[in-house]
């Protein structure tokens, strides 16, 4: 596995559809590959170059500038926790390394079991809610170590698993433009100005 | 004081469980700005916009209108991009709008596409968003099914698509030519301005606007209730509402959505309403302001007013809206390098003034903290900081082709400024060698016993 299955072929088609240029879908394309398969693999990339008309290495290119695409299997749920400075004052370091002792590994790698990656991370839009983390980007607000032991018992039992998807799927709800109700894409060079914009400017020469 | 009773504009519907949904927000109002803006043509929506003077809610607080009449005329095809990478730390508003009233935010770049002219429309959501993209898709696909969007909304010869786009992880997309290029498919680096200035050469090299969220979530209150109710909240210089990120060491720390220009930063830290006061009631230290680019203030700060101009002429920024209270429990350098790591880690790599010096300047805050600074390190942060922005005057002064490196130098300047002897005291400290012993619990070891 690692090139798109049929189903998401049609999703990355309908994805590229939606974009004046393909290669602006290159993100979109990267998350449905991880989303795939946990993370972005090589054959992944290839046939996302294939599909939008670019060379693997400039798929690549884009691929490593994102932190979030991983071009490794990672744990099945990524914990990041947050410490930059709004959680840093509240203690986020001290939740990570928290974090760190009960899974026994450094931030920065995975369980042996391939069960957990622990992640330092920077922040997360959650400032008021300190210390936070996410697991696989969904949130978890003010965590003490009795918490965030829970989280991992939780997590571990696979009592989390309605709100917490494996690690590759971000989103769970898609964007689908009805075919009737769509207005085209803007291709840069084929357009002229807006309707709306000359029928204004007529009227109002019209008044004048 | 000035804890004002001006009722919400963009949080309204926060007490809603159910405001994210296109029904409760029809029902309380929603969609009626786009009405009243389609009863307008788009130069009366874009005079209607100047009127209210609505500044830009990112961080630079360019006056919406007036950027939206940067558009070289007569060039088609116009885009408009809605910048929701919301990274800069401390900064927590356009989430909370993403995810609690995304229909507001689909009006208002509806409002602002049909004002410009926009052919398309792009909403760039940050990657870690998880939900707010799920709810912004739920948005659009239950706006388009119900004729908002689309091929001619709501009868009219008006028509656009809206496309939902998601990052994946960069903070440096939140500057505009960055977000442009990763919108492109490629590397977030920014782009040389001139001459990629957005409103001529953006997306697909054509004209384009980079709105944020906060910005466009006002659009719709602005058309249903005009400029002019507009105007009566809020400063001269800053008309409106603003919200604001209150965290670190206060009591109620929250997203509070005040009038504009009228509160003050003690209103904000110390009323009951807002902040509460500093936990435990300890003594301040210092907040930053504005996000993690701007210079630290301190207690004799507390009773200027939340507006621009003020704030820049006392030498910082209310930038992105994320004020960030530090007590006097606080290590002033840890906190320095803190913030400076994040830049270090966030620089794109094209600058080398950025690149070179951001981390350059971590790793002297690092080995202050960790016991083993010299004796020139305090200067030496400074030199380099000088190097990335000659002079650390306020506005700063730029070397590379965005604010990111410079952004790593205020924190620095603000500590070693109003703090230096926290640096001096880690550097004439003797050296201590710790021995981990079990898990991370160490055990400190003076040098001389350690026969270092």
């Amino acid at each position: 596995m690692a090139r798109f299955s049929e189903a998401n072929l049609k999703t990355a088609t309908e994805i590229i559809s939606r974009y004046p240029r393909p290669k602006s879908a290159l993100i979109p394309l990267l998350h449905l590959a991880q989303e795939q398969d946990g993370y972005v693999a090589e054959d992944a990339m290839e046939h996302i170059a294939e599909l939008v008309g670019v060379t693997p290495a400039e798929v690549l290119g884009t691929c490593s500038f994102y932190e979030m695409f991983k071009r490794e299997p990672v744990g099945k749920y990524l914990i990041n926790v947050c410490t930059n400075i709004s959680c840093m004052l509240l203690g986020g370091e001290e939740l990570l390394h928290h974090l760190e002792d009960r899974l026994g590994i450094k931030a920065g790698s995975t369980t042996p079991d391939g069960m957990f990656t622990l992640e330092d991370v920077e922040c997360i839009a959650a400032c008021t809610e300190a210390p936070c983390l996410q697991v696989n980007y969904r949130y978890q607000y003010k965590v003490t170590p009795e918490d965030a032991d829970q989280l991992l018992e939780d997590l571990r039992a696979g009592r989390r698993a309605h709100e917490v998807p494996e690690h590759g799927t971000l989103a769970r709800v898609r964007q689908h433009i009805p075919a009737d109700r769509r207005a085209g894409n803007a291709i840069p060079g084929q357009c002229e100005e807006p309707v709306w914009i000359t029928r204004a400017a007529a009227s109002e020469g019209g008044e004048a | 004081m000035a804890v004002t009773d001006a009722r919400p504009i963009v949080t309204r519907r926060f007490g809603l469980d159910d405001g994210h949904t296109l029904e409760r927000y029809v029902a309380t109002g929603g969609y009626e700005g786009l009405k009243a803006a389609l009863g307008k043509t788009p130069d009366q929506v874009q005079e209607e916009v100047k009127a209210a003077s609505l500044l830009g809610r990112g961080g630079a607080g360019f006056p919406a209108g007036v950027k939206w009449g940067f558009c070289p005329p007569g060039v088609w095809s116009r885009y408009l991009v809605v910048n929701g990478d919301e990274s800069e730390p401390g900064t927590y508003k356009d989430r909370l709008l993403m995810e609690r009233d995304p229909h507001q935010l689909i009006e208002g770049v509806l409002i602002a596409s049909y004002a410009i002219g926009a052919a398309q429309a792009f909403l760039y959501i940050r990657g870690e968003m998880a939900l707010a993209q799920e709810r912004v898709a739920q948005a659009l696909n239950e706006a388009y099914e119900a004729g908002y969007i689309g091929k001619n909304i709501l009868g009219s010869d008006y028509s656009i698509d809206v496309v939902l786009h998601w990052g994946a992880g960069a903070y440096i997309v939140g500057e505009e030519t960055a977000l442009i290029e990763s919108l492109e498919g490629n590397r977030g680096m920014p782009r040389l301005k001139p001459p990629y200035f957005p409103a001529a050469k953006g997306l697909y090299m054509q004209p384009t606007v980079v709105n944020n969220v906060e910005t466009l979530s006002n659009l719709p209150w602005i058309l249903a209730n005009g400029a002019t109710q507009f105007g009566e909240l809020g400063a001269e210089s800053a008309r409106g509402t603003r919200m604001f990120a209150v965290s670190g060491h206060v009591k109620n720390p929250g997203v509070y959505e005040v009038e504009f220009g009228v509160t003050t930063f003690r209103d904000l830290i110390y009323a009951p309403v807002y902040g509460g006061g500093i936990r435990g009631d300890r003594k301040l230290k210092a907040f930053i302001p504005g996000g993690a680019s701007a210079p630290w203030f301190y207690e004799e700060h507390l009773d200027l007013p939340l507006e621009p101009g003020a704030v820049g002429q006392a030498g910082s920024m209310l930038g992105s809206g994320a004020v960030v209270v530090m007590d006097e429990t606080t290590d002033a350098v840890k906190a320095a390098w803190r913030l400076v790591r994040f830049f270090a880690r966030e620089s794109c790599g094209k600058c080398t003034p950025c690149r070179e010096g951001t981390s350059w300047l971590e790793k002297i805050l690092r080995r202050i903290l960790d016991g083993q600074g010299r004796p020139e390190d305090v200067d030496l942060l400074m030199d380099v900081s000088d190097n990335i922005s000659p002079g650390l005057s306020w506005p700063p002064r730029q070397t590379t082709i965005c604010p990111l490196g410079q952004s790593a130098t205020p924190p620095i300047a603000s500590a070693v400024y109003r703090f230096r002897e926290e640096f001096e005291r880690y550097i004439g400290a003797p050296v201590e060698v710790t021995v981990p012993v079990k898990g991370r619990t160490y055990i400190p070891v003076t040098a001389e016993a350690a026969g270092v």
